[in-house]
């Protein structure tokens, strides 16, 4: 066995955390998704060495501090307003990659017409969607994406489809527009997965550059302290709940 | 000097472009110069007005409710300014489709039927310039050859072979228009 | 790109906001189509400035999405615009407190049509509170200026972008359907070239246009939860705003020298009051007007030293009574301030505004 010193040996190491993320300590609950997409975009900004060249967009909602934890350029957007903004910083600074980070409630209820209307327009911006399905920053109300039956503090007898309608699969309805490129549906709850979402996000912002037009990687996720679960048991409940209604993979890749 | 004009009547009718080629007209000619037409749906059916002001001076206020001429070119219009023109100013109205002409007799009344004279002579894209035309004839505060400046200014390139059509209009206007006796 | 001259052209004020807009190096436009200022879009798109200048226009999908691409465009440092009027301009004052909470510059022009709710397309001045009070939330203040010729629509369109930029902030126009819909003669600003990427890094150090080693990330965000540290952004905000109120009062003054009683009006009230000067001193009334060219910061000042020597202001305004509680404020009652409007979209006449004078004071 070898001792704490051969582990931590430089010569040893087999993972090393991206420079992009810094110290700061981040403000998510422990087994909260987040943490992983964010971990994920720091180690492709450093691969792709794009850090002096992109500016992210963060939502209002969980994600509302992205800002503090990945050392690029950063808005912070009003709530669902986030499309809109990345378009403006795409049009002025076309060589920037520029990409927007939104939870379901910011992306799927409030932002709806931006995200639509950007989608639409075909900005060339990555669009980095996290879904789980509650909004969790105000502590576990229900969302456009909530699932039939789920609870929330908003639906606390779960939610019944005649008083409060289905829930909305936004990446579906995007696939459609003309000037979307890229609709991809991925999670970060096994290691596969991660790999798979990491892939799925350089790709995105690869394709900003190649006037293609909006790519968006949905990652559905979990949200342990809202859905009032442990870490491991809301793997288990997004893998038998979750993924029924938001089927994995891509929707579409052109 | 500074002459208050109103000009009202149909949307179509050509009222606001009227409008514009005096105030082109009063540019050249290095006047102070205010176009300030009624906006919105009414500029495409129902009755449209246009204030034009060319003055030698600053131009105070481009709202006014008191006119040096008012050129009226249906019913409503000449209903609602007649009893805005100035003592001493001058009214000038077409009388197709009117039924109650005008009644004043302290301003100078003149009348142009433009409207009659333009479909029988199928022109009636000209209309307005024939009754341009008179009011030039009775009231001549611009130069025609600045009318036909400004009108260049406002007619889009592809349309200057109709300067001289829009010349001749004027020439007409200028004959057609006469005294009205209330 | 067309060689600037100092030629005279004839054009409406929407027709020069845009004009300007290209002429003073700005790099965007985002907005969306309403009466009485869609020209605004309209001339932009067949000027068609990205060919020459390089300038982006973005027709938007509405008045929230425009704002907030002025919010991401402002983030970067970039001379950015949108134009809207009185509905619109409603649906953007929750990026307008963005904006000001951020400290980002920025130009919004409200070209005032009379509401409430949808209203009419008719001129209106019954924003003032919205624009001067702020319309958002939360303790701000921004500059507004008043145009009340096509002249200064063109040249606000120049100053709104400087006094954005000079204090950080937000920075509306505010003129209203008769401004925007009228034509003048216009002398249109010179030419400036659009600000290079490295006059920006240089001039704006906060911009957001990518983390070179050299700094740290910059972040635009009106965020801060923490109450003492929110505070302190809050005392800084004021301070500007003091800062513009010492420095950026301007207005106009029309006969006021040996002038009775004095009309307070602004944009297009402020053109029907001259000539309402012009009836009474024709008539022997010894009448006046101030305009006030920034309704924030106002000349409060001025008003309270004329105040010393008149018999009486009137405040004339399309709307129901806004601008007059700043006149009262400024009086302080030593004498009568009374007020003169009309609503709806109807302006009032010369004539109109000089009875009111006489029914009020003779």
């Amino acid at each position: 066995m070898s001792s704490i010193q051969d582990i931590v040996d430089p010569a040893n190491l087999v993972y090393e955390k991206t420079t992009v993320m810094n110290d700061t300590p981040m403000h998510y609950c422990p087994g909260c998704s987040h943490g992983v997409v964010h971990k994920i975009l720091g180690e492709i900004i450093q691969e792709m060495g794009i850090q002096e060249k992109t500016i992210g967009v963060a939502p209002v909602g969980c994600a509302v501090f992205a800002y503090k934890y990945l050392d690029i350029d950063w808005q912070q957007a009003a709530h669902g307003r986030a499309p809109a903004v990345a378009t403006a910083i795409k049009r002025l600074l076309p060589d920037r990659y520029v990409f927007t980070y939104q939870g379901d409630g910011d992306l799927a209820a409030i932002g709806t017409a931006e995200t639509i209307h950007a989608c639409s327009r075909g900005e060339n911006i990555a669009i980095i969607y996290i879904n789980n399905g509650i909004y969790g920053m105000t502590g576990g109300q229900m969302a456009p994406t909530t699932l039939p039956g789920m609870k929330s503090t908003t639906s606390p007898n779960g939610r019944d489809q005649q008083l409060e309608g289905h829930a909305l699969d936004m990446s579906k309805l995007l696939v459609q527009l003309d000037g979307v490129c890229y609709v991809t549906r991925q999670s970060v709850h096994t290691v596969g997965a991660v790999r798979k979402t990491k892939k799925a996000i350089r790709k995105a912002l690869e394709n900003s550059m190649l006037n293609k037009g909006t790519s968006i990687v949905e990652v559905v996720s979990t949200c342990n302290s809202g859905w009032r679960m442990s870490p491991a048991d809301s793997n288990t409940w997004m893998e038998e709940n979750m993924f029924p209604v938001y089927g994995l993979g891509d929707l579409k890749d052109i | 000097m500074t002459e208050e004009i109103i000009i009202s009547g149909f949307g179509g009718q050509g009222v606001l472009s009227m409008g514009k080629i005096l105030a082109y007209s009063g540019l050249v000619q290095g006047q102070e110069v205010s176009w300030m037409p009624s906006y919105g749906p009414e500029q495409r059916g129902g009755t449209a007005n246009v204030t034009v002001i060319l003055s030698n001076e600053r131009i105070s206020s481009p709202v006014l409710n008191a006119y040096d001429t008012a050129i009226v070119l249906n019913q409503p219009s000449l209903e609602k300014f007649e009893p805005m023109v100035k003592p001493g100013g001058t009214l000038i109205f077409d009388g197709n489709g009117m039924h109650k002409l005008p009644t004043r007799t302290d301003i100078r009344v003149y009348q142009i039927n433009a409207t009659e004279y333009a479909y029988a002579n199928n022109a009636s894209k000209t209309i307005n310039m024939i009754i341009l035309g008179g009011l030039l004839k009775v009231r001549p505060i611009v130069e025609i050859e600045n009318v036909l400046k400004g009108l260049k200014k406002t007619l889009p390139p592809r349309h200057h072979h109709l300067l001289p059509l829009n010349e001749k209009a004027i020439h007409t206007g200028m004959d057609l228009i006469q005294s009205f006796t209330v | 790109m067309t060689k600037h001259s100092e030629e005279i052209t004839l054009m409406k004020g929407n027709e020069a906001v845009a004009h300007a807009a290209v002429r003073c190096g700005c790099d965007g436009y985002f907005g969306y189509p309403i009466t009485p200022q869609s020209e605004i879009l309209e001339t932009l798109m067949e000027i068609e400035p990205w060919k020459t200048t390089g300038m982006v226009v973005l027709q938007a999908e509405s008045e929230v999405a425009s704002i907030n691409m002025v919010y991401g465009g402002a983030g970067c440092g970039k001379k950015v615009m949108t134009t809207s009027s009185s509905p619109g301009v409603s649906l953007m004052q929750e990026g307008v407190s963005y904006m000001a909470g951020a400290e980002l510059p920025g130009v919004i022009v409200n070209v005032m049509r009379g509401g409430p709710g949808l209203g009419t397309i008719q001129p209106s001045q019954a924003d003032y509170f919205q624009a001067v009070k702020g319309g958002g939330h939360g303790d701000y203040r921004m500059p507004v200026l008043a145009p009340a010729s096509v002249q200064e629509m063109a040249d606000f369109t120049v100053l709104a972008f400087d006094l954005a930029f000079k204090y950080l902030t937000p920075t509306m126009i505010l003129a209203d359907g008769i401004i925007g819909q009228m034509m003048e003669k216009v002398i249109l600003p010179p030419f400036r070239p659009r600000r290079t990427e490295d006059e920006i890094r240089e001039q704006c150090p906060w911009a957001t246009l990518g983390k070179t080693p050299e700094r740290d990330p910059n972040y635009i965000s009106s965020l801060e939860l923490r109450s003492e540290e929110m505070e302190k952004i809050n005392l800084r905000l004021q301070a500007r705003y003091r800062e513009i109120e010492k420095h950026e009062v301007r207005y106009e003054e029309i006969q006021c020298d040996d002038a009775e009683y004095i009309f307070v009006a602004f944009g297009t009230m402020a053109r029907v009051c001259q000539k309402a000067v012009e009836l009474a001193r024709a008539e022997g009334i010894k009448a006046g007007l101030l305009r006030p060219v920034t309704l924030f910061p106002y000349p409060t000042q001025r008003v309270s030293v004329l105040a010393q020597t008149v018999k009486g202001f009137l405040s004339v305004e399309m709307s129901a009574g806004q601008m007059v509680e700043d006149v009262r404020l400024a009086v302080s009652g030593t004498v009568p301030v009374e007020f003169y409007g009309r609503m709806g979209g109807i302006v009032p006449s010369p004539s109109e505004v000089l009875n009111a004078l006489k029914t009020k004071f003779l």
